[in-house]
């Protein structure tokens, strides 16, 4: 079987981000770059499917700027196989991305797609499961376990209550929660490797999707600071307080 | 390899550091080793066999290469550095520069794969900087050779699966062409490897004393198949060995001014940060200017050593500055820290104590600074 792994190029969980001073986004300029973790997690299980014999090639595509090239590079350093970077310089919405992988997945056949449940710059949780109804294929999302048996894939799901676990015909989706798997380190032979191993490039415009945008953001601010604490004396002062202060009761 | 090509290879390391090697330095200073765990994690990453060239299955990076990879690796503490250490270095490379067909493949696929652990014998108890004049001896016997003596101070020999040993095969010859190397395996009868030596600091790699009574080896045991020739491939391989020591100390020194600071961006005295204060930020400027020269310096001599340059003053002064610089900004971030530098709860107290041996290992500083004049000189004449 075939896996498809979807990487985004996100700003790194590290770095503390700041907002633009004209309040249009995010100030990426000299930002440390790197995998999405929860995608990272993806390509684990993919890698893992390849050393069970579960699958037998992974691919990993990405969607954006030229840069995102080395986030494939990362994904190959792992151990995937090859990559498919679709370049464009639009601002990229949920709704693009699914088009996209939908277009990539017309083309390569795979038996399962691994996507992260979101991706940590805009945290939309979307593009799965658009991909899902645009292919009409089951999805299994937050997975935090992957068993295949019969051709078929039991997916258990971190849900609200607790796990849920279903039974899914391939070829499928999977979204990734964190506990899915502990992402292995890309050693510095792979590394050094994966500089040999191909990426295909390719435009949403040679896979007929529409680029227009369907969201308009209008503003973006940081949180408000947080306000110092007091310590207060006695319950009935912390009463009155979060009565006639906080006003919360 | 160019920046481009370095840079994944650098966010690889980092990552270790940053998520799995850092965080476990205090347990391994309180345990005196590092855990198995940690170590397999270096071994798969490649860290084991950095140095050893690609065709016996290492990573054969260019020595910029090699010190760019250092400084990211040498921000943990050093003890990482040092159990692998004497693989990548003399131990590991004078098998790779002079060793015979048959002792290449015998020892350097297990090195490159991280599962043999060599360690390099030189210093004797009456023989430390004055290394030519060691007095283990090594004597013929039929086929193969009996070797006597002791050896001093010896990084990983608990661990050690094989002994790079420099012992005397002609006793009259005092010098350096008197010295041979042999490779000796562990539990080899009449080699006794003693308890760990407790230390100041790097308390997560061993080091002990090693002992050689009447310990009988192969004759295929002598490093390249011929007499004569240990001194002559140590000292080969000693200014790649001094490079290699100054960018240790380039790694521990940023990684001491990321301690010094943070915590004088966020301890807070008379009312603000301390690092508000101008006699704190001399400290850290000071430290910063001295760590990009002594950075400067050994990434240009790495150059020069890659380009095929003499480069034995240079080497020997990238040991010697650069020890002597974070050394100097080790004691300042332990400054910085106050009362706290001086608590076993800090990094910096940790690292303080691993610094120190940087100036006196590998060579002494004042060894470095003999080498240095002695080098000058001999231009100076030469142009005369
Ligand atoms: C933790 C640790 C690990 C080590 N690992 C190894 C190892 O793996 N293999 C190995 O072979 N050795 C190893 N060594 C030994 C180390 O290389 C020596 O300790 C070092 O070379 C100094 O030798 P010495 O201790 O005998 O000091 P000495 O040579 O006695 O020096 C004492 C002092 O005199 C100074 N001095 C000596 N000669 C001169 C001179 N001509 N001019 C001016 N000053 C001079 C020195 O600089 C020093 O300050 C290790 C040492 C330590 C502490």
């Amino acid at each position: 079987m075939k896996v498809l792994v979807a990487v985004k190029r996100v700003v790194d969980y590290n770095v503390k981000i700041r907002v633009k001073a004209d309040q249009t986004g995010v100030d990426l300029s000299n930002v440390k770059m790197s995998m999405n973790p929860f995608d990272e997690i993806a390509v684990e299980e993919a890698l893992r499917m390849k050393e069970a014999g579960t699958a037998d090639e992974v691919i990993a595509v990405s969607i954006g700027v030229q840069q995102c090239q080395e986030t494939i590079r990362t994904a190959l350093a792992m151990g995937a196989d090859r990559g498919i970077l679709v370049k464009t310089d639009a601002v990229l919405e949920p709704l693009h991305v699914a088009k996209i992988l939908k277009a990539v997945v017309d083309e390569e056949q795979p038996g399962l797609v691994i996507l992260g449940k979101q991706a940590i710059d805009d945290d939309c949780n979307q593009t799965g499961q658009m991909l899902a109804a645009l292919l009409g294929w089951p999805q299994g999302t937050f997975a935090s376990e992957i068993e295949f048996a019969d051709g078929k894939a039991n997916v258990t799901r971190e849900v609200d209550g607790g796990l849920q676990t279903l039974k899914l015909n391939l070829p499928m989706i999977v979204t990734t929660d964190l506990r899915l798997n502990e992402p292995r380190y890309a050693s510095l032979p792979n590394i050094m490797k994966a500089k040999k191993k191909p990426i295909d490039e390719k435009t949403p415009e040679a896979l007929g999707v529409d680029m227009a945008p369907h969201l308009t953001t209008l503003n973006v601010a940081e949180p408000p600071k947080r306000q110092a604490g007091v310590i207060v004396e006695n319950v009935a002062e912390l009463v009155h307080k979060l009565r006639n202060e906080a006003g919360v009761i | 390899m160019n920046e481009d090509d370095i840079v994944p290879l650098l966010d690889g390391v980092r990552r270790l550091v940053n998520e799995k090697l850092i965080p476990a330095e205090a347990r391994i200073d309180r345990e005196h080793r590092i855990p198995d765990d940690l170590l397999g994690l270096m071994r798969e990453m490649g860290l084991f066999a950095y140095a050893i060239p690609a065709e016996h299955g290492g990573l054969g990076l260019s020595k910029w290469a090699e010190v760019r990879l250092i400084f990211e690796f040498c921000r943990a503490a050093p003890a990482y550095r040092s159990y692998v250490g004497t693989t990548n270095g003399v131990g590991g490379k004078s098998i790779v520069l002079d060793g015979t067909d048959a002792q290449k493949r015998r020892y350097l696929p297990s090195i490159a794969a991280g599962d043999l652990i060599v360690s390099f014998c030189l210093t004797e108890p009456g023989s430390g900087s004055d290394a030519k004049s060691l007095s283990t001896t090594a004597r013929r016997d039929g086929a193969g050779y009996v070797l006597n003596g002791s050896k001093r101070f010896i990084s990983n020999a608990p661990i050690a699966g094989l002994f790079t040993v420099m012992a005397r095969t002609n006793p009259e010859d005092k010098s350096a062409a008197g010295v041979s190397a042999f490779l000796v395996e562990a539990g080899t009868p009449g080699l006794r490897v003693d308890p760990p030596l407790e230390k100041m600091g790097q308390l997560g790699a061993p080091t002990a004393d090693v002992t050689f009574d009447d310990c009988r080896v192969p004759g295929e045991a002598l490093l390249g198949g011929t007499e004569g020739l240990g001194f002559i491939t140590a000292m080969k391989v000693l200014d790649d060995a001094r490079i290699h020591m100054g960018a240790v100390c380039v790694g521990l020194s940023s990684r001491l001014l990321e301690e010094m600071t943070a915590h004088a961006m966020e301890r807070r005295q008379f009312g603000k940060p301390i690092a508000e204060f101008q006699l704190i930020q001399g400290m850290i400027a000071d430290s910063e200017a001295e760590y990009l020269a002594a950075r400067a310096m050994v990434e240009q001599t790495a150059r020069q050593m890659d380009a095929g340059e003499n480069v034995t003053k240079a080497a020997a002064a990238c040991k010697y500055f650069a020890s002597e610089t974070v050394w100097r900004i080790a004691d300042r971030a332990v400054q910085v820290h106050g009362g706290y530098g001086y608590m076993r709860e800090t990094a910096v107290e940790r690292l303080f104590r691993d610094a120190r041996l940087l100036r006196i290992f590998e060579g002494t500083s004042q060894i470095m600074q003999l080498v240095i004049a002695r080098e000058a000189m001999k231009e100076y004449k030469a142009t005369r």
